[in-house]
């Protein structure tokens, strides 16, 4: 999954303000742990996808996610004890010795699953919609050759995929048994190496070796657009209101030793207002495009 | 006032014997275009580097002499030093271009030279509409066609307005259309800005045309630094593999070879000698001699991508036993397409192929093929013979350290090596763009291997001198789907992009694509006049 630049009001929104709406919404989902609330979590970033067109990215990152998702819980409902309510007795098992799955422990489990998913969700909403070249001139400030060298590795990624799948191409057309593996990857790391050095070459002759702190002239500034501060506002809104649910105990999640997730109707409001804040920014589509 | 300085440059690579360049002298002045000739291994790339000091602060070894670029000596002051002074192109769009999209690519440079915001923010515009990719400016540059992605790498290069630009076959991983507005485009920077550019090229009718200054090199040294015309009369004496098709035409017609088309087509005219555009005569010599059993049978097919275009759109076609086939067209007519569906790389979404015998197909990168420690253990012994790698000491040799004709050489001794115990023949030798980056010589020695193979060869190339070398039919595709198909006297002789420069000259008169075609038929055409007025 790459980044590439969309009509879209997250996209037309900064670097920064991109990733502080990724940041927040991944924050309130670590803040978060009743199932509507990750719900609204969930929720929300899909409607983002939708909203910033990158739809058919964040489905890809979910079909990879699931699994991962499945086997936290599967992992939490053998190993998690805690629960009244009995649901399978799997007898003596090696290791874990007497093991019950319980009706709790096969909730939490699924909450820490859905929380995996959901920060996975945020990451991969974070990879389609924010410049990386932005994000990294951010630290540039910081550290210019760390931040060249992350630039670098992210950009080298599809050309290697590219030169793997020619070798792989070439492979095919050999006649004869294929060559070991072990004949590949060396064949492979020389191709890579020879990629390096003329990568090195360039960025020598692009002044890389000579690479300065900018000067201290006067900064072109960017003035705030309406998406950056909506998105801003968002985020910040996200924010609030998870720190809000989580102090007032709007949305309360009990799993052990019974199960107790009541939804009053302060909670509803907060996960409604939760959808009502992470989706507003998306409905203003004016000046999207550049 | 010189911007690039030589003075007894030599220079050897570390571990080895010989040294790269020798003993070079040279000065180029403010807003000169030169053009480097020669062949592979000449020293065209290393003298590039050393004027842009990745030699020796890059690559290390031993460099004596003096190098000076815009008054400071490369000795002193390494590469990012000089990258003020000094823009350079290398031949890989890939390789060069490092950032994730353009506008961050444009400003790096600048942003390493420690310039302010706002003198970057205004290089890049600058930069941008100098190239037109002021539309690519927040494209990824994952997204960008080999075409856009070396115009990118200029820009980068450009954007510090450096004096001096370098370019090392800055075309020879392009198609001809994207080679030939990447030409353009630097005639019209060095008209418009006062940098010197000095270009190595393979395919001097490209540049020579317009260029002040042609300098040759062989072995190292320096052996020609002339203007065009006189590097031309001296190439067609003392070095033709380094003259051009047109220089080559005129020398034979015993006039004085000049540089471009246009002003090779004003020599001929003066004289009288200009065939009329589109005479035609009994010049088409090398008919198509289809053998009697076809070897492959592309029948209806058809190649449709998942929510995507349809790359090959009904294409039916046959070619004869030993029949010797070039595929042309633009970049993404469907030419390597069609040649993975006959290697049975790629299935046909509709349609069949059907062949005589196994397929043999080189791709692209020859070096993609070669995964072995020694040549001997690519190929067999009588694969190796075959190509003309049957020395030896060569066959002793790591497959990385041939050169690039040698492993061209080899990766396709390694697809024609039967599968071993079988007697399944090869029916059909794919080859797709086998000629990138090859100097003359090298095409040569390809064009006269691929004639002698038995099997039926198709070939996809945008090289149409390469095509009038080895070629009996050329089919051309456009959009998936064949639209001329017929001998390349036929199909070459009329065009401009896929015409060889003799028939553009010629005007595409009686079919003639080489320079001896054109030397007997403008002898032929002014023979009777003779005798008219004798």
């Amino acid at each position: 999954m790459t980044y590439r630049r969309r009509a879209s009001p997250l996209h037309a929104a900064r670097a920064s303000v991109g990733c502080a709406y990724c940041a927040a919404l991944a924050l309130a989902t670590l803040l978060l742990s009743a199932p509507v609330a990750l719900g609204a979590v969930v929720v929300s970033i899909a409607g983002a996808a939708i909203g910033a067109g990158v739809s058919r990215e964040i489905r890809r990152a979910a079909l990879l996610a699931l699994p991962l998702g499945l086997l936290v819980m599967a992992v939490n409902m053998v190993v998690a004890q805690g629960g009244l309510t009995v649901i399978a007795r799997l007898g003596d098992v090696p290791v874990f010795g007497q093991t019950d799955v319980t009706l709790e422990a096969t909730v939490y489990g699924a909450v820490l699953g859905l929380r995996a998913i959901a920060l996975i969700l945020c990451g991969a909403l974070y990879t389609a919609a924010v410049d990386p070249d932005e994000v990294l001139a951010l630290f540039r400030r910081f550290s210019f050759h760390s931040a060249l060298t992350a630039t670098l590795a992210t950009r080298m990624v599809p050309v290697l995929a590219r030169d793997a799948r020619r070798l792989a191409e070439a492979q095919r057309c050999r006649p004869g048994p294929p060559p070991s593996r072990a004949r590949l990857m060396r064949a492979t790391t020389s191709g890579v190496l020879d990629r390096a050095l003329d990568v090195a070459a360039a960025l020598e002759v692009r002044g890389y070796g000579a690479a300065r702190r900018p000067a201290a002239g006067r900064r072109v500034r960017r003035p705030w657009s309406r998406h950056d501060l909506a998105f801003a506002a968002s985020a910040a809104a996200i924010v609030g209101l998870a720190v809000a649910a989580r102090v007032a105990n709007l949305l309360p999640f009990q799993s052990n030793p019974s199960l107790r997730a009541p939804v009053g109707v302060g909670g509803a409001a907060a996960a409604a207002a939760f959808l009502a804040c992470a989706l507003l920014p998306f409905a203003d589509r004016r000046g999207i495009e550049r | 006032m010189t911007v690039l300085s030589l003075d007894r440059v030599t220079y050897r690579y570390p571990g080895s014997d010989a040294p790269a360049i020798e003993d070079v002298t040279l000065d180029i002045g403010p807003g000169e275009l030169v053009v480097l000739a020669g062949g592979s291994g000449s020293g065209k790339s290393t003298l590039l580097r050393a004027a842009n000091g990745l030699v020796p602060h890059f690559h290390g070894g031993m460099f004596s002499g003096r190098a000076t670029v815009a008054g400071l000596d490369t000795r002193d002051h390494g590469p990012g030093a000089l990258a003020a002074a000094v823009g350079t192109l290398f031949q890989d769009p890939e390789t060069q271009v490092v950032m994730g999209t353009v506008r961050a690519e444009l400003a790096l440079p600048l942003e390493n030279q420690g310039a302010a915001p706002a003198a970057v923010a205004r290089a890049i515009e600058e930069a941008a509409l100098a190239l037109g990719i002021a539309h690519l400016l927040d494209r990824p540059t994952a997204e960008l066609s080999g075409g856009e992605l070396q115009r990118v790498a200029l820009g980068a290069a450009l954007a510090g307005r450096p004096k001096l630009i370098l370019l090392d076959e800055p075309t020879s991983q392009l198609d001809p259309v994207a080679g030939d507005e990447l030409i353009a485009l630097l005639r019209r920077l060095n008209e418009d800005l006062d940098a010197a550019i000095v270009i190595a090229e393979h395919r001097l009718e490209r540049c020579l045309g317009f260029a002040d200054r042609a300098i040759a090199m062989r072995g190292g040294r320096v052996v020609c630094d002339a203007a065009p015309a006189d590097f031309l009369a001296w190439a067609c004496e003392s070095a033709p593999e380094l003259s051009t098709p047109g220089g080559r035409l005129l020398a034979g017609l015993g006039i004085e070879p000049v540089a471009g088309v246009k002003a090779a087509r004003a020599a001929l005219r003066s004289r009288g000698m200009l065939p009329e555009a589109g005479e035609r005569g009994a010049m088409h010599t090398r008919r198509r001699t289809p053998g009697a059993e076809p070897a492959i049978r592309f029948d209806r097919v058809w190649h449709e991508i998942d929510r995507g275009p349809a790359v090959l759109r009904g294409v039916s076609l046959t070619v004869g036993a030993g029949e010797r086939v070039a595929l042309m067209g633009r970049n993404g007519a469907g030419k390597s397409t069609l040649l993975r569906h006959a290697a049975g790389l790629m299935q046909p979404t509709r349609g069949k192929v059907r062949t005589a015998g196994r397929v043999a197909l080189l791709l692209q990168n020859p070096s993609d093929y070669l995964v072995h420690e020694h040549v001997r253990q690519e190929a067999s012994a009588g694969a190796l013979a075959t190509v003309g790698l049957g020395d030896p000491a060569l066959r002793e040799r790591h497959p990385r350290d041939l050169s690039g004709g040698e492993k061209q050489r080899l990766a396709l001794a390694v697809v024609l090596d039967g599968a071993a115990g079988t007697n399944y023949q090869i029916a059909v030798v794919c080859l797709d763009e086998p000629t990138r980056g090859m100097d003359r010589r090298r095409k040569d020695e390809l064009a006269a291997l691929v004639c002698e193979l038995d099997a039926a060869v198709i070939v996809a190339t945008h090289d149409p001198e390469f095509v009038a070398a080895f070629a009996q039919r050329v089919i051309l595709l456009a959009d998936g789907a064949p639209i001329a198909d017929g001998s390349p006297h036929e199909v070459l002789a009329g065009g401009t992009y896929f015409a060889t420069e003799t028939a553009r000259i010629l005007g595409g008169a009686d079919g003639v694509l080489l320079p001896a075609e054109g030397v007997a038929l403008v002898g032929r055409s002014i023979a009777p006049e003779a005798e008219v007025s004798a």
